[in-house]
């Protein structure tokens, strides 16, 4: 028969136990996989003596309801779009003609690792061609040369990706197709 | 055994405890504009790519009003924002409240850097 001393001082450690899992819990870790924003007072940006902090919306309001990525503002906004979770408006002034085009091109065929199939749609649906043609790319096929290192440094698609767009530490979403197996016929062939 | 398995967990606890202080880190794709404002006693003014492309694709701001997309490559002065351009096209009481609301733009901390905040840069390498 365990005595009444025995049985407080596991109770002891169970209470120890959950508050080191609860301290688990909330370490930044953690709360990357459950998507978690700062708040603004302590973003580090804002000053926390503003009159505004009262006033603003708090990143993690809105951000939490839309479909979930884990990097950048961990918001997947090529699925928020899609899914019609949020529908931006196209333009302000009535004249301006919005531009669509659905053409895929693939980059990068010569390289090791996977080749990149860039998506003019997911792109035109955000951005206007002027955006990228034809200071950033001549849009012509296989007349730009990219790099990897110069992404990296922030030209070229690095101008979005790593700013606002998804984060180059996604590689993958860019290095897309598999080189060993038949080229998606409907893409034209870049450089 | 007890007792040693009693420290441990204090020494979990206490482990745990250091690294639950989160780093303070600006939302991602934030901007900081500070070329004059800090100058003229006013807060630098944050701007933020999260909560605007909610509601406006980029094209709105990049073509239509002709944002350059470069932190700081835009000058942008108060009278013009006043007179409807650059922000002042939305912020003019009709589309988003009016240039009368000077703290929700004018925001930051003194002394921030011109530049985008939240632990990515367009500019320099390992800055991503
Ligand atoms: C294309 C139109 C547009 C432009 C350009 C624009 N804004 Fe806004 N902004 C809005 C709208 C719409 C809202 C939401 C207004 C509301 O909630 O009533 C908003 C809200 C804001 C807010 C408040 C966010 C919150 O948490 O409620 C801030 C701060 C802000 N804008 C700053 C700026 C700054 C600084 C600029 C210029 C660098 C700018 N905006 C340019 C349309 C625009
Ligand atoms: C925004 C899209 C994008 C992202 C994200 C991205 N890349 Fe690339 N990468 C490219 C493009 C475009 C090229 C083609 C450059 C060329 O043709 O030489 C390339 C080329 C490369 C090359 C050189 C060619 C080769 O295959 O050997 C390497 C290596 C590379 N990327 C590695 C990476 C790694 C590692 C990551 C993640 C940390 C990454 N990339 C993320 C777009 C991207
Ligand atoms: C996000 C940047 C971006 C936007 C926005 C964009 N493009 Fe492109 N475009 C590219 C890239 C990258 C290539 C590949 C160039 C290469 O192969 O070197 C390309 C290639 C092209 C090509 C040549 C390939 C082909 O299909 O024959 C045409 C034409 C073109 N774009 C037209 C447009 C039009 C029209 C729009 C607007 C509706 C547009 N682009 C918007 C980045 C963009
Ligand atoms: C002018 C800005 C801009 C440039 C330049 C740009 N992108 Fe993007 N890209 C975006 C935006 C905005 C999205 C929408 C998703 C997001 O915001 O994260 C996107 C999405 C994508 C996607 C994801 C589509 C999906 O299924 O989610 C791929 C792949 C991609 N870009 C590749 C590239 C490559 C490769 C280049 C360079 C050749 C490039 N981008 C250049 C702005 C840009
Ligand atoms: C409401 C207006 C607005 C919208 C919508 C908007 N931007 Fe911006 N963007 C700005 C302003 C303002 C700046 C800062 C310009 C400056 O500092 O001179 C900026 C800066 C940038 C920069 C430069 C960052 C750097 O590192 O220098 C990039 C890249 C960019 N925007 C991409 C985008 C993309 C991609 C989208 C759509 C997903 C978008 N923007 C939507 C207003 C907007
Ligand atoms: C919609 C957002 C917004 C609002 C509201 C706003 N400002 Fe600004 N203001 C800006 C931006 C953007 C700049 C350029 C920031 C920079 O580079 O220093 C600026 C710059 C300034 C400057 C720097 C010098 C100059 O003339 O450009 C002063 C001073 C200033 N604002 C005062 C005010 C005052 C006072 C109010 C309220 C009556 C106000 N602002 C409201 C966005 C705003």
């Amino acid at each position: 028969m365990r005595s009444r001393r025995g049985r407080r001082r596991s109770r002891y450690y169970l209470w120890l136990l959950l508050a080191t899992l609860i301290l688990i819990a909330r370490t930044p870790v953690a709360a990357d996989m459950a998507r978690r924003w700062l708040p603004l007072v302590k973003d580090g940006i804002h000053d926390p003596k503003s009159p505004a902090l009262r006033l603003l919306q708090q990143p993690g309001e809105a951000l939490s309801r839309l479909p979930a990525d884990v990097a950048g503002s961990q918001v997947n906004w090529t699925a928020a779009l899609e899914q019609g979770r949020i529908n931006p408006r196209t333009n302000i002034l009535p004249e301006t003609k919005i531009r669509v085009l659905d053409t895929d091109i693939l980059l990068n065929l010569r390289g090791g690792t996977p080749i990149v199939r860039f998506p003019h749609r997911q792109h035109t649906v955000w951005l206007d061609c002027g955006n990228c043609h034809e200071q950033l790319f001549k849009s012509k096929a296989g007349a730009n040369k990219f790099s990897m290192q110069l992404i990296l440094q922030g030209e070229q698609c690095g101008v979005c990706h790593g700013a606002v767009a998804f984060p180059l530490t996604q590689c993958g979403r860019c290095h897309n197709t598999a080189r060993d197996k038949p080229l998606p016929a409907a893409a034209v062939r870049g450089s | 055994m007890r007792k040693g398995m009693l420290m441990c967990l204090l020494m979990l606890m206490a482990a745990v405890a250091v690294l639950d202080v989160a780093p303070a880190r600006a939302e991602y794709g934030d901007v900081v504009l500070n070329k004059r404002s800090d100058k003229e006693g006013m807060r630098p003014v944050i701007f933020s790519h999260w909560f605007h492309r909610i509601r406006f694709r980029c094209k709105v701001c990049h073509d239509e009003l002709g944002f350059k997309m470069r932190a700081g490559a835009n000058d942008v002065l108060m009278v013009d924002i006043v007179d409807g351009k650059f922000c002042g096209l939305c912020h003019n009481g009709q589309i988003a409240w009016g240039t009368e609301r000077c703290d929700l733009c004018h925001s930051g901390r003194h002394g921030l850097e011109s530049r985008i905040h939240g632990g990515n840069q367009s500019l320099g390498p390992g800055r991503w």
